[in-house]
């Protein structure tokens, strides 16, 4: 073993977590870019047409040109206001069901059974219906994608609010909250940090039935994109989408993780240490 | 002042934990309430302060029905139990937010800077050690001014010396309003420094089975010799209370306090 290894050892050592941390993504890029550099050079050294598996450089041309005449960012748009629009309804009847029934054990008899009955059915099942109830158009993927978005979030706050500590709710008794005033106060911002986490599981399953929707029927959206470039045999086209929606999915779940943490400052938990 | 008349408590799952405790705490009195583990205590505070509600009897507070958390008694539990999403401040005017903000804030600051605090009031709970938890807990039950403060052994989970000191904290902010003391508690020395008057509770189910007042001067020197004989008298009654032999009676070793050991 030479010097400089010892005492790049010995640094690791010494200053391991911060190394680590700055080495990390690093690391974790060296895969990808090492299997993307192999395949680049398969297809241009003629060992593979790249037909059914376009290399890096061609599908970034298809990425160039979708973005140059304005498609992508038309479709990029379309999808994200489906998701918007469907995460924000799943989000509101979610949590308001969800702190309704963690409240009220009467509203939880009467209501939970129904939507746990409800949550066994895949989701994807309802396209149909909602396609004859609310048409072909944007109402029928917004409202699948907000029943996608629904269960996790009223789960998550269902299930946060039973477990809040009976010793801090017992805070909020003796200084005489009840109803409304207790949830507000002491349930919901007990309840708030698996809150958060039902929020971003919500968010992904929106991506994921976004596509579902889009699969299904659309003139525009990512889900179009990879439709179309199977219909014409476009490989490039599809995986330029994938691409896209691993983009979108990945900086939504960021802005919400930056977003929600101010309101999570206070915790003492294994996962919020500095 | 506080009455408990007859007093009884059958929870749900049979258990009976009190029967027929009847008690008055003057307006200004402090009040230990000691006993053996399963003696009821904690239900006795339990039911004085709404969070539970007796099955026999009734708890009046100067001569109105206390069934349900009342604004006029607070209460400090051996957890410090402070809304950990709530800073410092945050958490000792949890019981104003019927006040204009002005007001709040002015009462906030004070009842920090009575606790020794001030410059921990932005503080989340988190970063206060176990002394530090529990004095914010009790300015929180103080700053709403309550009439009676119940305190469910406020200090066993602290060590020796922060419970000593916080034990004279607790005279001194007591000394401020003189509200109505009940403590429960498992340190007999605890009891003694504080309280006029220690009942003792036997247990299954818990009842009244003595009390003895503790006229000593404040504030209290633990060493004096009146101090011991208290300390006596009070773990002989606990001792008949648990169907213990009793190792030493004090009205007959009142001579020899100095000399004999106890335990």
């Amino acid at each position: 073993m030479t010097a400089s290894a010892h005492s790049a050892r010995a640094a690791v050592g010494r200053r391991g977590a911060r190394r680590f941390a700055a080495r990390g993504p690093a690391l974790g890029l060296l895969l990808p870019v090492a299997l993307a550099v192999v395949w680049e050079l398969a297809v241009r050294l003629g060992w593979s047409d790249g037909r059914l598996v376009p290399p890096p450089s061609r599908i970034a041309a298809t990425l160039l040109a979708l973005a140059q005449t304005g498609e992508l960012a038309q479709h990029a748009l379309a999808t994200v206001a489906r998701v918007a629009a469907g995460f924000a309804l799943g989000v509101l009847a979610g949590t308001l069901i969800g702190a309704l029934t963690g409240v009220s054990s009467l509203a939880r008899r009467l209501v939970d059974p129904t939507l746990q009955g409800l949550r066994a059915i895949p989701s994807i099942a309802w396209v149909p219906l909602f396609v004859l109830w609310l048409g072909i158009f944007e109402a029928s993927k917004v409202a699948l994608i907000a029943v996608g978005v629904f269960f996790p979030v009223y789960l998550g706050v269902l299930g946060a609010i039973l477990s809040v500590d009976r010793k801090i709710v017992e805070v909020g008794l003796v200084f005489r909250l009840s109803g409304p005033a207790l949830a507000w106060r002491i349930l919901l911002p007990a309840a708030l940090p698996v809150y958060v986490v039902s929020l971003r599981a919500g968010l992904g399953l929106g991506w994921m039935f976004v596509v579902a929707a889009e699969i299904m029927g659309a003139s525009e959206g990512l889900g179009y994109l990879l439709v179309d470039g199977q219909q014409l045999g476009k490989p490039a086209q599809i995986i330029a989408a994938i691409l896209c929606f691993a983009v979108l999915g990945k900086l939504s779940d960021t802005a919400l993780a930056l977003a929600t943490a101010p309101l999570l400052r206070w915790e003492d938990a294994f996962g919020a240490r500095k | 002042m506080l009455g408990l008349d007859q007093v009884g408590k059958i929870y749900p799952n049979g258990v009976h934990a009190l029967e027929a405790v009847s008690l008055t705490v003057e307006p200004g009195a402090i009040l230990a309430v000691v006993g053996g583990s399963g003696c009821g205590k904690s239900t006795l505070l339990r039911l004085v302060c709404g969070l539970d509600q007796p099955t026999e009897g009734t708890i009046r507070l100067d001569g109105t029905l206390v069934r349900a958390p009342h604004a006029r008694i607070g209460i400090v539990f051996q957890e410090s139990r402070l809304l950990p999403w709530l800073s410092v401040a945050g958490n000792v005017g949890f019981g104003l937010r019927d006040r204009p903000a002005g007001e709040r804030r002015e009462r906030v600051r004070a009842a920090l800077e009575r606790v020794g605090l001030t410059e921990k009031a932005g503080a989340w709970p988190r970063e206060l050690s176990g002394g530090q938890a529990q004095r914010v807990a009790l300015a929180r039950a103080l700053v709403p001014r309550p009439d009676v403060l119940l305190l469910d052994e406020p200090f066993s989970a602290l060590d020796a010396f922060t419970r000593v000191d916080l034990q004279a904290h607790l005279l001194d902010l007591w000394a401020d309003r003189r509200p109505t003391l009940v403590l429960v508690t498992h340190d007999v020395d605890e009891a003694i420094v504080l309280a006029d008057r220690i009942v003792i509770l036997s247990p299954r189910p818990g009842r009244v089975f003595a009390e003895i007042a503790t006229e000593l001067p404040r504030p209290r020197d633990r060493h004096a010799a009146g101090f011991d004989l208290a300390k006596r008298r009070v773990l002989a009654a606990l001792d008949r209370s648990l169907h213990r032999p009793v190792v030493t009676d004090a009205d007959e070793t009142h001579a020899s306090v100095g000399a004999a050991l106890w335990w």
